[in-house]
């Protein structure tokens, strides 16, 4: 296999909890805690789990728009933990985001116009203001929207047509990666599919590598070339998406699948019903996280932690006792 | 056929706005039978909320007021009557859960307090049976600890946990109706098949009738046994599930139901996901006509003049649609 694309190498971030009258850090939450993975050019890695596994900070991480607290992030073979502020900066033109909340994500006060422009302007992208403009309107037809748009504000429009303004403006530096974050949780279903399809045509279109996280396994399903299960700040499977919908071999990923409701009331499945919350990420449970609610669990889950093994080709699993 | 235990006819439910009327619930029919669950489905603004917070009259008036129809609750209709006659209604009879759970729950008194005030006033119990009530209640609902966990403060609970004091608040004084505006939305995947069962497990146990407002025609699909499909404030199809599902009638519930990528079929050829274009109109004074006509592909001229009646497809299958 050639190089990949992004390599993400035992990653963690920890956040500090503070606590009593002098905010001391009282303790730690791994909201990360050594994820690895590699995403190869022009392919869709899905990235699912839970609120709370870990999944956005991964994202957000890789970008650094949160600091991680170690391990490494290889961008086109240049590790960008390292990486001084100019680096970063002309890293982020190949590297974009785009985020769940179309309402929070555009400054209300500038025009669609100036938000997608921003870009091109810090980038050195446009040669002169006519030339920024046919850019713009070049992105708003890309997306599917008017030319005239550009000079209206974020809050004319739906959400739908928000998250195609905060896609335009993410594609306006040409990056190779877009980090999606939740792109569509925030939308109704009809203005999902919407959004859903017109993200595959810009990969076609123009060759991108998507980082896709979400937490609705269908959506994730459906869009990606592998997927990444996380529970608690660990990756706990990894597979083609195919083999992870037929052959699930983490008992969680295996319980996350058969609870998605399936949209068909003749379709009748066993379900596997999981005990209990998600445990408290301050203090995770020892060993393997996902004991104390795996239904397969024996003594030793909670003594050693499994690792990320590969049990079928292209196809790794965290447990001690599946595959 | 025996006297439904809800039925609505023609509901107008209005809002008063600087910009105009808003048509929210613009002549809904609707009914619903003793130990039913109707599902009742739509993408946001449909009306679908209003309708249901409608029935027990949790509608600011003003700015909303009832233009016309009738709520018939086991042969009565509840909009003239006054705020102390629904009080006897509400929670006695007719019970409602929200989507967010720490929004409905009072964050300054422990849940116990919150519970047994509930039976108190409905039942006419001392303080002390109501506290043992509402322990017996978190009991019911699969809290651990319930005796115990009375004294906690709704903070000390996770979302899904505090959707199950929700759930036991509304059951605490057996109602014939529960109706459920959203229940899982806010959850985890996990835990909204956890709350899923628990419900039906309830139902089950109570014979009650459900009414559960969504927009995942998933959890429809697993939970219901007919389905009222709302769009724009308006009924446009209603029917038993397997029907709604296996033959779905108006174009817009054909969309909705293409639209959804499904899990189980990651086997077959990966398909381009059906999504309906354009946006949900304004309800600020709309059009003569079908409001679905503006995003439908079968659309003629004469959809645009008047709105269609509702009309008799199948057996207890209504659609409104000149197709």
């Amino acid at each position: 296999m050639s190089e990949p694309l992004l390599s993400v190498k035992d990653l963690r971030k920890h956040f500090a909890v503070r606590g009593g009258i002098l905010s001391r850090v009282v303790d730690k939450v791994h909201a990360v805690d050594g994820v690895s993975f590699d995403i190869a050019a022009g392919e869709t890695l899905g990235l699912v789990g839970e609120s709370g596994c870990g999944k956005s900070t991964t994202g957000r991480c890789i970008l650094r728009l949160i600091e991680p607290s170690s391990g490494e992030v290889y961008f086109q073979g240049a590790d960008v933990t390292k990486m001084n502020h100019g680096a970063l900066q002309a890293l982020r033109r190949d590297m974009q985001i785009i985020f769940q909340d179309p309402y929070a994500s555009l400054n209300p006060r500038l025009t669609v116009g100036a938000i997608i422009g921003e870009a091109l302007t810090i980038h050195n992208l446009a040669a002169s203001r006519q030339a920024l403009e046919d850019r713009v309107v070049q992105l708003l037809e890309t997306v599917g929207l008017q030319p005239d748009h550009m000079r209206r504000f974020p809050h004319e429009f739906s959400g739908g047509q928000r998250q195609r303004i905060g896609i335009a403006r993410a594609l306006a530096v040409e990056p190779k990666l877009l980090i999606c974050d939740e792109p569509v949780s925030a939308l109704d279903v009809s203005i999902q599919a919407q959004v859903i399809n017109l993200l595959e045509d810009l990969q076609e279109q123009f060759g991108l590598t998507y980082l896709f996280i979400a937490h609705d396994l269908s959506v994730v399903e459906h869009i990606s070339t592998r997927i990444a299960v996380m529970y608690l700040g660990r990756v706990v499977e990894i597979a083609p998406a195919r083999d992870l919908y037929d052959t699930p071999l983490h008992p969680y990923s295996e319980a996350l699948l058969s609870a998605v409701p399936i949209p068909d009331p003749t379709v009748k499945r066993k379900r596997i019903m999981l005990e209990g919350d998600v445990p408290n990420p301050i203090r995770p449970p020892s060993g393997c996280h996902f004991h104390t609610r795996c239904p397969i669990a024996k003594p030793d889950c909670s003594q050693r932690a499994p690792v990320l093994e590969e049990k079928r080709p292209g196809h790794w699993a965290a447990c001690h006792y599946r595959g | 056929m025996a006297e439904p235990l809800l039925d609505i006819r023609g509901l107008k439910t209005w809002f008063k706005t600087d910009d105009g009327m808003v048509r929210a619930v613009d002549g809904v029919d609707l009914h619903i039978d003793r130990g039913e669950t109707l599902g009742v489905v739509g993408e946001s603004g449909c009306g679908k909320t209003v309708t249901a917070r409608s029935v027990l009259k949790l509608i600011d008036m003003p700015p909303g007021r009832f233009e016309e129809g009738k709520i018939l609750w086991q042969g009565r209709d509840l909009i003239p009557l006054e705020q102390d006659e629904m009080n006897k209604i509400r929670a006695r009879e007719i019970a409602i859960i929200f989507q967010e759970p720490m929004t409905s729950l009072n964050p300054v008194y422990t849940v116990g307090d919150q519970i047994a005030e509930v039976i108190e006033l409905h039942q006419k119990l001392s303080r002390k049976q109501a506290m043992a009530g509402a322990a017996e209640m978190l009991r019911l609902v699969n809290i651990p600890n319930p005796q115990r966990r009375v004294n906690d403060y709704p903070h000390q609970f996770s979302g899904g946990m505090r959707q199950r004091v929700m759930i036991a608040m509304a059951l605490s004084c057996q109602p014939k109706l529960l109706i459920a505006d959203e229940p899982t939305t806010a959850l985890d995947v996990t835990i909204q098949a956890q709350i899923l069962e628990l419900m039906q497990e309830m139902k089950e146990r109570f014979g009650m009738a459900i009414m559960l407002i969504t927009h995942a025609m998933g959890v429809v699909a697993e939970t219901c046994q007919r389905v009222t499909v709302m769009y724009a404030g308006k009924v446009v199809e209603e029917a038993p599930v397997e029907a709604l599902f296996g033959n779905p009638r108006h174009p817009y519930t054909q969309g909705l139901i293409r639209s959804i990528p499904r899990v189980d079929r990651a086997a077959e050829k990966k398909q381009r996901l059906e999504a309906i274009a354009g946006t949900v109109p304004s309800l600020l004074d709309p059009p003569p006509g079908c409001r679905f006509a503006s995003r439908c592909k079968f659309a003629m001229d004469v959809c645009t003049q008047a709105m269609p009646p509702l009309k008799e497809v199948g057996p207890g299958h209504y659609v409104r649609c000149v197709l």
